[in-house]
């Protein structure tokens, strides 16, 4: 479904700032894998998915969605096959706009869009009224809202819906809970995995709790300076546990993880 | 105030509202700063006015004067979205183009349009309101235009522009391209100026080439005006309050005028509407400010018992 060959960015080139940020990713993922990225500040984890949804262009490699290579493809036409919640929750919804118009927006993602009323008629409406409704969170009776007046939590959950509101081969979750308080990040988290486990969403989510990373999906990747470190899947994946991750991590780089974060949430 | 220079002053101010609506388009709904507008004013004007000496048809002059604005805004959206000029200069590198072709468009200075037939002439005799007849033409053209606004910005295109110009990122993300979102909007922006100008010319009997200077910052005190007096937030209120901020800042002009207030003379009126702006910008700013300190305290005080916060 998503291919990453040889891809490799780096930030700066040419000056004394130049940063390597992906130094070589080789990744495939099958249709219907989640998959939960992992590593330390500064591994590429949300270089490689900027590099997937295309903002950030690759200097050497390619990228393959669904057997579209889409490597000089901009961010609005892998759009049709990407959905996206971002770790600001600011970010991925329009705050002037109100939570119908926000889901309206989404619905017409990847087609060709027109002079026709953005809302839809009574029964389009209803329909995403209905599926509003199954987020637990509320909106439904808050559908005239602006997207600005709903809480972080809120408006994660709004932007998860609208990421998978329509058919599509790849979601990506950046962190979507790393801004959110423990309660909230667990709500969300809990219905992610409920809609990607509902529809078989190919899914690319970063955390940097490694708690999370073995607990959500079904293959761990672990990144570090650039590239792959580790990838866990298949049936060997259920008998690992954080501290197999931070043994393998110091066996495989000679260094322990320093950074508490990863290892405590 | 007589009734001449009240009549004036709301023709004016119906006038200047569709400025009022271009700006916001540009500066509100897509975040562009645009000062094209200083030169698309008078373009439609031109554009009009040649158009009309050579014979056409006043209807049909008009619309090649919107359509002419709307190509200058074209320009000026060229010009930041593909060669990446900062829209701030983008838009004043085409405001001073504009200025010799206008000249080129005209072919001197100015065109008088006295005694030629003009979008009014056939109202003249049809309504018979005297000196009200341009304002009754006028106030249905600016109606008719805020509710195509309106419509526009909530079919699918107008959504992904107001995505597009608040939220770049996630408007990208759902496919819209911002580029196109940009052209589309300083286009349309600009044509309702050019429209603005070519109307004008028209009531005022004249096209000149210097009639566009200060038509921003016009179009901005109507707009903050507006927005101090009926809020920003739905669009249908936003579009009310440029017609009513441009008729009443045309109102507070004409009544400076009048009345002789601090010796104020016609050759003062761009000093005068530049104080109002940067006022009313303060004045919004301070108030905004203040707002978002009260908010949260009264919304805590009075608000009931919030269903599941998450």
């Amino acid at each position: 479904m998503l291919s990453v060959c040889d891809a490799y960015v780096t930030f700066n080139p040419g000056t004394p700032l130049a940063v390597p940020a992906l130094r070589g990713v080789d990744l495939d993922i099958e249709a219907g894998e989640f998959v939960t990225v992992i590593g330390t500040n500064g591994a590429g984890k949300s270089t490689l998915l900027s590099a997937v949804a295309g903002d950030v262009r690759l200097d050497r490699g390619g990228i393959y969605i669904d057997g579209h290579d889409v490597t000089a493809w901009p961010t609005e036409q892998r759009a049709a096959m990407i959905g996206r919640v971002f770790q600001e929750p600011r970010a991925g919804t329009c705050s002037s706009l109100t939570v119908e118009e926000n889901l309206a927006l989404a619905a017409s993602r990847g087609g060709r869009r027109g002079l026709r009323t953005a809302l839809g008629r009574g029964s389009q409406r209803r329909r995403l009224a209905d599926q509003v409704a199954r987020l637990g969170m509320g909106l439904e009776d808050r559908l005239g809202a602006l997207a600005g007046t709903l809480s972080g939590g809120q408006r994660q959950a709004l932007s998860l819906l609208m990421a998978t509101l329509l058919p599509m081969k790849i979601l990506i979750l950046d962190e979507h809970t790393a801004a959110l308080d423990p309660g909230a990040a667990a709500t969300v988290l809990d219905l992610s995995a409920e809609i990607t486990g509902e529809q078989r969403l190919t899914t690319l989510m970063v955390t940097h709790s490694m708690r999370n990373s073995l607990d959500f999906g079904t293959r761990t990747i672990m990144m570090n300076a650039g590239r792959i470190l580790l990838d866990i899947h298949g049936d060997k994946r259920k008998d690992y546990d954080v501290p197999d991750l931070l043994d393998l991590f110091k066996k495989t780089t000679g260094s322990a993880v320093e950074d508490d974060q990863l290892v405590l949430a | 105030m007589s009734a001449l220079a009240i009549s004036g002053a709301l023709e004016a101010g119906l006038l200047f509202s569709l400025v009022a609506l271009g700006v916001y388009l540009s500066f509100r709904v897509l975040n562009f700063p645009d000062l094209t507008v200083d030169g698309s004013f008078p373009l439609g004007a031109a554009a009009t006015a040649v158009a009309i000496v050579n014979g056409m048809n006043p209807f049909l002059a008009t619309v090649v004067g919107m359509f002419a604005g709307g190509a200058a805004g074209l320009v000026s959206g060229i010009l930041n979205v593909r060669f990446r000029i900062l829209n701030l200069l983008a838009g004043i590198l085409t405001m001073v183009a504009l200025y010799s072709i206008n000249l080129r468009v005209m072919g001197r200075p100015n065109i008088s349009l006295y005694g030629e037939t003009t979008i009014f002439t056939p109202f003249e005799t049809l309504l018979d309101f005297g000196i009200w007849t341009n304002c009754v033409v006028l106030l249905v053209i600016a109606l008719a235009m805020k509710f195509l606004v309106d419509w526009f910005l909530s079919t699918q295109i107008g959504l992904a522009l107001r995505a597009s110009g608040e939220n770049p990122v996630m408007a990208r993300a759902q496919s819209v391209g911002n580029a196109r979102m940009t052209m589309i909007g300083i286009t349309l922006s600009n044509a309702l100026v050019g429209l603005a100008g070519s109307l004008f010319a028209q009531s005022q009997g004249v096209a000149d080439v210097s009639m566009g200077i200060g038509t921003i910052v016009t179009g901005l005190a109507a707009l903050i005006i507006g927005e101090t007096l009926l809020g920003s937030i739905k669009v249908a209120w936003a579009t009310l309050g440029c017609l009513i901020g441009a008729v009443l800042y045309r109102f507070f002009i004409a009544a400076a005028l009048n009345a002789g207030f601090l010796g104020i003379e016609a050759q003062d009126l761009n000093l005068v509407t530049a104080v109002v702006v940067a006022v009313a910008v303060v004045l919004s700013q301070a108030r905004r400010n203040s707002r978002f300190r009260l908010w949260p305290a009264l919304r805590r005080a009075f608000a009931a018992p919030q269903p599941q916060k998450g």
